[in-house]
């Protein structure tokens, strides 16, 4: 209860945070939405009554803040749709990629990780910790540069962009293949550069656990090393993880930016670089509440997560 | 300061100097490093400025798309630039904005963390408030809303990287503020009259600065991507190209159709080699600060 109580504080605090920064600190709304291009003065005043910028700042945030309540996030300058259709109509291929990726690089993280710390020390250790650092320490989008230019430009094994084929009549299975056949290499792209933190978490998190005394009777029972491990070790040392992928699933949204840029994935992170190219700015601002909508949501679950999964917690 | 505690301090740094120099992860990565601002502080002698120049490209006869095979070293751009020039300017820029986001990220965070901990009360309720806050809020948002706003600048960037990434650092800084704050040696300072300036420069600052080293070094490498990832998404500054520019223009110049791979190819590994570097260097300075991390 405290804690949705908290959440919901942040909310609050994002959205004061956000008219600040996009009707006082950008001093010239209705100059920007121009340009520079040549405009009767009537029209400009006109627009300034419409926006409700002759109004003093307080109405003006009753305004803005009825409207979010609306989901009336103002027009973009791009396409001259709504922010809200443009936005709802980009969640859903994020979503899909993002949330394939994130699923495979915890899975595959996690796995990687005890693998690591349970075999601590030797070639496999080694080369786990060494591989997931190196790809925590290249720009996603560039390892995505590399992937296109080599098995898409190169090799010619996938598209080099897109959700579907230009043009395409398709349905069903085969437009689920189509799309598919398009994810795969922005997926890879994600899933290798996120499966590092779940690796490196795991594995600092199964090494606290293997120092434990009831490891020690378990195996003093006799117990064999991959039961040790399966019923005894893992499950402790997944709390983190667990945490972990809460938070990263709260980025989902937001988690692909640069990445959907490079395969031209019509997601958020899409619209949130095309916007930046105008600059679009309602609907970078509506992109940015929507994202951190996302974050404060996945956080909150992820402490409800954490306190039914551990129970020491419940006091803290 | 006393002579003696000039001394104690000197020894101290030259174990942890010495125990530094054991560690064969952290050598390697400081001589790569040293590498890699010498060649950023001595960009002049590696590559002449006026390469970057596309019509002096022109003029010089530079072919247009040339293969590293027609153009020494690296190749050409589609402005017929050295990509090679592009490599050694762009290293100073993409350093420079690291280290100093890096000092604004640290400066802020270890303001925040030591006030925090050291005061207390209402005051450090109210700061983590604010840490959380920046916590949850996804960074890579913030730091394009602030980006756009701001416009497309060096020092612009610096400042949106160094105000959006701060609060982990003040977190921990805080976190170890408050253990030293405890220790005997503070109690016995201020029972023979120490102030709160003189507790927190000599007694608690002492106690965290190696923390606050390693941690800045770690810190680096989330500046050093946070600035490619804004350039490459065209928030960087047109007139001082970082190796995160030279990304955002061979993509969006359609290097990768062409299989140019000599465009995006060293910028790309420019940045992950110092960020590795950096990687290497801070978890080494980690395990001399805490040693109890050495264990793993």
């Amino acid at each position: 209860m405290r804690k949705a109580l908290g959440s919901l504080l942040t909310l609050a605090f994002v959205l004061v945070f956000n008219f600040f920064l996009f009707r006082v600190v950008q001093d010239d709304p209705i100059g920007s939405l121009f340009r520079g291009r040549n405009v009767p003065a009537q029209t400009v005043e006109n627009l300034r009554i419409a926006f409700g910028l002759d109004q003093p700042l307080l109405t003006q945030f009753f305004y803005y803040i009825r409207e979010t309540f609306q989901l009336n996030f103002g027009i973009s300058y791009q396409s001259r749709q709504p922010v809200w259709s443009e936005i709802t109509a980009a969640v859903p291929a994020t979503v899909a990629l993002v949330g394939v990726s994130a699923v495979l690089s915890a899975v595959i993280g996690t796995v990687g990780g005890v693998i690591a710390a349970w075999r601590r020390n030797t070639w496999k250790d080694h080369t786990i910790t060494s591989g997931t650092m190196v790809f925590y320490s290249m720009p996603d989008f560039w390892l995505g540069m590399l992937l296109l230019v080599f098995f898409a430009v190169v090799l010619g094994w996938f598209p080099v962009g897109g959700i579907t084929d230009a043009g395409t009549t398709e349905t069903g299975l085969a437009l689920l293949l189509d799309r598919l056949h398009h994810m795969f290499l922005p997926a890879a792209t994600l899933t290798l550069a996120y499966l590092g933190e779940y690796a490196l978490v795991t594995r600092s998190s199964l090494l606290d656990v293997m120092g434990e005394d009831y490891l020690t009777v378990a195996r003093a029972k006799g117990l064999r090393d991959a039961v040790v491990r399966r019923k005894h070790a893992v499950p402790n040392a997944l709390l983190p993880v667990v945490t972990l992928t809460a938070i990263n699933l709260g980025f989902v949204l937001s988690g692909a930016i640069a990445v959907e840029a490079v395969f031209s994935w019509p997601g958020l992170g899409k619209a949130t670089a095309d916007a930046i190219r105008g600059p679009d700015l309602p609907m970078l601002q509506g992109l940015f509440l929507v994202f951190s909508a996302a974050v404060i949501v996945f956080n909150l679950l992820a402490d409800l997560a954490y306190a039914w999964l551990d129970p020491r917690v419940e006091g803290a | 300061m006393t002579s003696l505690s000039m001394k104690r301090r000197r020894a101290t740094a030259a174990r942890a100097w010495q125990q530094f120099r054991s560690s064969r992860q952290g050598m390697i990565g400081l001589l790569v490093l040293l590498g890699f601002v010498a060649m950023a502080l001595a960009a002049p002698l590696f590559a002449d400025i006026d390469e970057l120049n596309p019509v002096i490209s022109r003029a010089n006869g530079n072919p247009q798309w040339g293969s590293p095979s027609e153009f020494f070293p690296l190749g050409t751009d589609h402005l017929r630039r050295s990509v090679w020039a592009q490599f050694v300017w762009g290293s100073r820029v993409s350093l420079f904005v690291g280290l100093a986001a890096t000092v604004l990220t640290i400066l802020i965070g270890s303001v925040v963390g030591v006030v925090s901990g050291f005061v207390g009360g209402r005051l450090d309720a109210a700061l983590m408030r604010l840490t959380e806050w920046f916590l949850v809020i996804p960074f890579l948002p913030l730091a394009i809303v602030l980006a756009s706003i701001l416009g497309r600048n060096v020092w612009n960037i610096i400042f949106v990287i160094g105000v959006t990434s701060w609060p982990s650092t003040a977190r921990l800084v805080r976190a170890q503020v408050l253990t030293v704050k405890q220790r005997l040696f503070v109690d016995r300072a201020r029972s023979l009259g120490a102030g709160k300036g003189h507790l927190v420069t000599r007694h608690i600052l002492p106690n965290v600065s190696g923390l606050i080293l390693a941690n800045a070094t770690l810190a680096v490498p989330i500046s050093i991507l946070t600035e490619t990832t804004l350039s490459f998404l065209g928030l960087g500054d047109p007139s001082s190209a970082s190796w995160g520019k030279t990304l955002e223009e061979a993509f969006v110049n359609g290097a990768m159709i062409r299989n140019a791979w000599w465009y995006f190819l060293p910028a790309g590994l420019g940045i992950l080699i110092v960020v590795l570097a950096f990687t290497l260097i801070g978890r080494t300075l980690e395990e001399i600060a805490d040693p109890r991390l050495g264990a793993r």
